[in-house]
């Protein structure tokens, strides 16, 4: 019986002893599977020869891209020779002519593309040989910005991300990076002042200064891969993209005409380029700082329009601010303030759309927007000052109150005096 | 002519429900004549506030909807469009202030001239009571307009009331309505304001006043000095109460003018999701405590800095509930006797506190 048992542990020891090492074979090829090595990454890590603006975090390397899914090559051989063979597909640095293609053959493959991002765009390699960039890379110009001189070339971040070279708030400074260089943009004759300029606009400070992502950068207006300067025509365009009705009132004028004729640049030809500023209604009118009279003279009918314009106006202007200054004053005073407010809501509704407006060159289309905001104006200065009245009639009555209430404390202090009298 | 009219009306009642024992506790009292004198109008210029309160406060009641969406749009209401409703809310805010001031002063002259040594323990106890209950009253009010500052204010306020350990949690939620401040808060810090607080308010003021009327003004210890005949005393009624009368008539026309020429602001309406706009601060008198919690540090020996804070004002607001009782020993050469540099060390904390947290 003893033996017995002595024999059948042995057989148990040797089954279960078996078991476990199937199993920790099995267990040791799946870890073997799972942590496939990049060869490409862990020799050049190694060796310290990794590209100067690699990082981690680019995208390709988060969408489980690696060197080879560019570069070519072997990554599961740590042969240099294998892994960098020109039969295994290995092609090493693009030259700078062919990164565009090189990056389009992903790029511009709506079927590679989909299964990363299913709804990108995959135009840009197209987009790019339109631009000013593409067309002097393929006239073999290669001091021009491609692919990588925008995106860099291993530290691509999504558009979106605050980190990205091409993150809205960075944008500006990624273009000055050849824009801003004297030596480079020499042989293009392009000036070097863009960013300086821009930075002082009103775009430029909304963006930069006020980290407001929806102000226009450079690519808003000049396209990022189909970059090119905007022509004369479709100045008014780019910017009535933003400023719709400032567009559509200015295209359908007399003077959208004559601006194409005399070869003017349509909103730029008074308002600049990438130093444009905050409009004000001086540039209205006849006045030193006006821009009409830089080609109407007194005499002709866009003087005397322009003239009008500019009172119509400072007219409401002058109502809304006088309006608004009551509005204070009741603010100031504790009265009610709402309805006054309201009224100057619509008032200074009626004034930005009259601004608009000058962009129809019609004075009386003008006018008419103007008297609109008058009568607002008016109108809530009339609650203002009855609300003001209100606060005199009331200052009046407590003047009555304590002029009451004085002559009863007189009373009291005397009758008070005499039971004193009385008592003592 | 009136006159006349006035007491017959007394007799009659006074035939049919016998007026002695009020006619006795009305008259019976003597108030001291001494230079410490104007201390003892305080308490009367607090109750006077606090009866400005009542009656603005029902005027408000007829016009004020609580609720999230009706709260701020009834008092914008009031405050615009209602005749004199800016005067009535006006005065009410101004007047919860004054109020508690007065409290405080009234307090403070209370305990510097000890006049709440035997027999006039219940009667500080009383007031301490009524004290609280005021603060009471200006917490739950400030929030009822439902402006921007009052709903964070409040969110700060009773964030501090889960500090205390075990109780704290439970009594925020019960406070809040939720676990947040929500419309819910509102409704039931509105009933809080207007109908449990006024039935306890109520009952500790009768009992204060019932025990003053019957036990008279307290006697300072240089006017119980005195040889008889020169203490001079004027009786509570009529006297007194006419020289209260016109101190009332005083503030109120002071109150009037606050009202006009300092509106109190009603500012934006709140909104549970908007950041915490800039300057959240509680009302002036929670102020020292407030500052005192923020300068703690985070932590103090094992507890939190804002834990110990919260015990301390507890145990020492219950402390000074008992003063009556503390007996602390006479020190015949002491300039100023321990338990009065308590109060001045006291006064002085608070007012530093205050001004620290204005001004830090």
């Amino acid at each position: 019986m003893r033996k017995r048992f002595f024999y059948l542990s042995i057989y148990a020891i040797t089954i279960l002893f078996l078991f476990g090492f199937v199993l920790s074979e099995k267990k040791g090829d799946k870890t073997k599977q799972g942590t496939k090595v990049d060869q490409c990454f862990a020799c050049h890590k190694e060796i310290e020869n990794l590209p100067k603006d690699f990082s981690e975090n680019d995208i390709h390397r988060h969408a489980n891209l690696s060197c080879f899914s560019c570069h070519g090559g072997d990554p599961n051989s740590d042969d240099q020779d294998i892994a960098m063979s020109p039969s295994k597909g290995f092609v090493g640095t693009p030259k700078r002519k062919d990164i565009p293609k090189f990056c389009g053959k992903c790029h511009s493959n709506i079927n590679i593309m989909r299964v990363y991002q299913p709804r990108i765009a995959t135009d840009q390699v197209e987009q790019y040989y339109t631009s000013v960039h593409g067309k002097k890379l393929l006239a073999g110009d290669e001091n021009v910005a491609e692919c990588s001189s925008c995106h860099t070339a291993h530290s691509i971040l999504p558009a979106k991300d605050p980190r990205s070279s091409v993150y809205a708030l960075n944008v500006p400074n990624t273009c000055n990076k050849c824009h801003g260089n004297s030596t480079l943009m020499k042989n293009y004759n392009i000036p070097v002042n863009q960013l300086e300029e821009y930075s002082k606009s009103v775009h430029g400070i909304a963006l930069l200064k006020n980290k407001d992502i929806s102000a226009p950068a450079c690519n808003d207006c000049h396209g990022n891969h189909g970059a090119t300067p905007p022509g004369l025509k479709s100045i008014s365009h780019v910017c009535g993209t933003c400023h719709v009705s400032n567009m559509e009132y200015f295209n359908t004028t007399r003077m959208a005409k004559a601006f194409e004729e005399q070869d003017f640049h349509g909103c730029e030809q008074c308002h600049g380029n990438h130093g444009v500023q905050k409009p004000n209604d001086e540039m209205i009118g006849v006045g030193k700082d006006s821009k009409c009279i830089d080609c109407h003279t007194e005499g002709d009918k866009g003087f005397a329009v322009s003239k009008k314009i500019y009172s119509s106006l400072t007219d409401l202007k002058n109502k809304y601010d006088a309006a608004n200054a009551k509005y204070l004053e009741v603010r100031q005073k504790g009265m009610n303030d709402v309805e006054i407010g309201f009224q100057l809501q619509d008032a200074k509704q009626a004034l930005i759309q009259s601004r608009t407006l000058i962009h129809t060159f019609d004075s009386a289309k003008v006018s008419d927007k103007t008297k609109e905001g008058i009568e607002f104006s008016n109108k809530a200065s009339l609650l203002a000052q009855k609300e003001i009245d209100d606060y005199s009639t009331r200052r009046n009555g407590f003047a009555i109150a304590t002029l009451a209430f004085l002559v009863f404390v007189i009373a009291l202090y005397f009758k008070i005096k005499d039971k004193e009298k009385k008592a003592s | 002519m009136m006159k006349k009219i006035g007491s017959k009306l007394i007799d009659w009642i006074d035939e049919r429900y016998d007026l002695t024992p009020v006619r006795n506790l009305l008259l019976h009292k003597k108030v001291p004549e001494h230079r410490h004198s104007i201390w003892y109008y305080m308490g009367g210029v607090t109750l006077f506030l606090f009866l400005v309160q009542l009656f603005t406060g029902i005027l408000l009641l007829l016009y004020y909807r609580p609720g999230e969406d009706s709260a701020y749009e009834s008092v914008r209401f009031i405050v615009t469009e209602v005749k004199f409703g800016w005067l009535i809310r006006n005065v009410h805010s101004w007047s919860a202030n004054l109020l508690v001031l007065f409290a405080f002063i009234h307090m403070f002259s209370v305990f510097f001239s000890k006049a709440y040594v035997k027999p006039r323990e219940l009667t500080w106890i009383t007031g301490f009571i009524i004290l609280v209950l005021t603060l009471a009253f200006g917490f739950s009010g400030y929030l009822l307009p439902w402006n921007e500052l009052a709903f964070f204010a409040t969110k700060v306020g009773t964030d501090i009331v889960g500090v205390v350990p075990v109780i704290g949690e439970p009594l925020k939620i019960l406070l809040r309505g939720g676990e947040e401040v929500t419309g819910a808060t509102l409704s039931r810090f509105f009933g809080i304001h207007v109908a449990i607080l006024p039935a306890i308010f109520t009952f500790f003021l009768v009992m204060h006043l019932l025990f003053i009327q019957q036990q008279g003004m307290h006697e300072p210890e240089h006017f119980k000095n005195l040889p008889e005949e020169k203490k001079k005393y004027i009786p509570f009624f009529p006297d007194f109460a006419l020289k209260d009368l016109l101190l009332w008539v005083i503030v109120f026309n002071v109150l009037i003018f606050l009202a006009l020429y300092s509106p109190w602001e009603l500012g934006n309406k709140a909104q549970a999701f908007a950041s915490a706009p800039e300057g959240i601060r509680p009302e002036w008198y929670f102020m020292f405590m407030f500052q005192t919690l923020k300068l703690l540090p985070a932590h103090i020996l094992f507890l939190e800095g804002e834990l110990l804070g919260v015990l301390f004002f507890g145990v020492a607001g219950f402390v000074w509930m008992l003063v009556p009782y503390i007996k602390i020993k006479h020190r015949p050469n002491w300039k100023i006797q321990p338990l009065t540099l308590i109060g001045i060390i006291i006064v002085a904390f608070i007012v530093i506190m205050t001004v620290l947290g204005y001004i830090l």
